[in-house]
């Protein structure tokens, strides 16, 4: 599954998806801008992190949510998606994450207003 | 085990190194040795037969941490360099050259080396194996645009050269004696699809036959099979299994069968030697039997569980097995051990635009996934296997039937019980 974003929520915010567009089981890749992001719905509450892991080409949306941690379907590394951290091997690099704000049902980020934190 | 005692790893491969990082990550500050005959520091080995022999770029190489990564950690690498035997009275490995090494705990990750083709002529210089980074840089060099590749066995590793050599340009023709290719792992509808595809890309696929011998002509080998006309090949390709280097723990004693004998936690019959990866016979709890594993997923997997136990985890090592194979845009995942006499369930059409995947089903249970192109539901498949749960083959052959659907059913009932 993946969607287009619009940079349509106010100053500084994109809209990534509808809340209801993204279930636990279920993350979305969404492309705003060229960059694309995986959204993650851990029991009601919104994480969006970088799409692309860090150590190959796997797309963390299309990935498996075990707990708070993502599993990169190409290897199975895996990362927390509150954080960021790279929690298994052979991940190592974190990934970029972003503050989700859910506004009248919509889950908006900025995208310049990224972290990740060092190993 | 004392966690701070001497820990020395014979074989640096994915494995060797896995472990090596998992006891410093663990917090092991005793002396860690990395003993391995290639010159490498460790890396990981499915680019060889894929990106990186298409064009031994090294960025495509995936090392486990960068070379410079293990002195500044304490990790002494003896790379190039041979265990020749282990004194287990005196907890000591013998190497080629230099003085023995002590252990408190000695971990063996020795691997597997390619089976060799023993047909007349299989000695000829243009007859190769892939195993490493110099295998994989040599063959690259003969894939030039037009040159005659031959690959002998049409299984994984053989099947992904055929891809990368068909891709350069090459003019590749594969011998193989089963009926379809990788037919001891995929079902005969995926062999049929496989089998179909690289002809397609141009690859001249000869199932059921059988190589006879090998002669030089002129420079370059003549392969000679039970049919048709020999063919005239500028590189031959042999890619046959491989057999698990278990000499080193055979002169030591140890326990051996297929591969050196070890328990869920790693341990072989010696408490203070251990082995991971493609080497080792290793009890899974999951399978209820003893597997020898050829993945990247166990070389990894199983080094870190092996490492956390000396550290003193005590947590038994029991994955559903996963692999995969890329073939030209075709991604190959399996989780679990299918068998040929097990009851399959199709969902999609090979070739169609939509997922398609095999499940295995025996005695009602989920044993296997396959799927191309579709590794979500082949892991939502790896922990319905995980769960033992049972889902319907009419639930699996719909498409409509989401497999996440089927994983939270599992959970479900797995709750329940």
């Amino acid at each position: 599954v993946a969607a287009t974003g619009q940079a349509d929520a106010g100053v500084g915010l994109v809209t990534l998806c509808d809340a209801a567009d993204v279930t636990p089981d279920m993350p979305l890749r969404v492309v705003v801008a060229d960059a694309a992001y995986a959204v993650f719905n851990l029991d009601g509450q919104f994480y969006a992190t970088q799409d692309q892991c860090t150590h190959g080409p796997g797309s963390l949306a299309e990935g498996f949510l075990v707990g708070a941690e993502i599993e990169c379907p190409f290897h199975q590394g895996r990362f927390d998606i509150r954080t960021g951290r790279a929690t298994a091997a052979p991940c190592t690099q974190a990934l970029r994450i972003w503050t989700v704000h859910a506004i009248e049902g919509r889950l908006c980020i900025d995208p310049a207003e990224f972290r990740a934190e060092e190993l | 085990v004392s966690p701070q005692g001497a820990v020395v790893i014979v074989g640096s491969g994915q494995s060797g190194g896995r472990a090596a990082e998992a006891l410093r990550q663990g917090g092991h500050n005793g002396r860690i040795t990395l003993i391995g005959d290639e010159s490498h520091a460790p890396y990981e080995r499915p680019a060889l037969s894929k990106e990186f022999l298409s064009s031994a770029a090294v960025e495509k190489l995936a090392w486990v941490r960068p070379h410079a990564w293990y002195s500044e950690v304490a990790i002494t690498t003896l790379h190039g360099r041979r265990a020749v035997g282990i004194d287990r009275a005196r907890h000591v490995v013998e190497l080629d050259l230099g003085t023995p090494v002590e252990y408190r705990t000695l971990i063996l990750t020795t691997g597997a080396r390619p089976r060799q083709l023993t047909v007349e002529g299989a000695d000829h210089p243009l007859v190769s194996y892939l195993r490493t980074i110099e295998d994989s840089q040599e063959l690259q060099r003969r894939l030039s645009p037009g040159a005659r590749i031959v690959v002998i066995g049409a299984g994984f590793i053989g099947m992904e050269v055929a891809a990368t050599a068909v891709s350069r340009g090459c003019a590749v023709t594969v011998l193989e004696l089963a009926e379809l290719p990788m037919a001891r792992v995929i079902p005969r509808q995926l062999g049929d699809f496989y089998a179909d595809f690289h002809r397609r890309k141009g690859v001249d696929l000869r199932l059921a036959t059988a190589v006879s011998r090998i002669t030089d002509e002129q420079g370059r080998a003549l392969v000679h099979t039970d049919g048709g006309a020999p063919i005239l090949a500028d590189a031959v390709v042999v890619g046959i299994g491989v057999i698990p280097n278990v000499e080193l723990a055979q002169g030591a004693g140890l326990d051996t069968d297929n591969g050196i004998v070890v328990d869920e936690y790693g341990r072989t019959c010696d408490p203070h030697i251990y082995a991971a990866g493609d080497v080792t016979s290793h009890f899974n709890s999951l399978l209820g039997r003893r597997v020898r594993l050829e993945s990247w997923q166990n070389a990894q997997n199983q080094a870190i569980a092996v490492a956390r136990n000396i550290l003193g985890a005590g947590i038994p090592y029991a994955e559903v097995p996963w692999f995969w194979s890329d073939q030209y845009e075709l991604n190959l995942q399996i989780a679990g051990i299918p068998r040929a006499d097990d009851e399959i369930v199709g969902r999609g059409v090979p070739g169609g635009n939509g997922p398609v995947l095999c499940f295995h089903l025996r005695e009602g249970r989920l044993v296997a996934a396959i799927g191309i192109n579709s590794a979500r539901d082949v892991r939502f498949g790896k922990e319905i296997i995980a769960m033992g749960g049972s889902p319907t083959a009419t639930e699996l052959s719909d498409p409509a039937v989401t497999l996440a659907s089927l994983y939270a059913a599992a959970k479900r009932s797995a709750k329940a019980a």
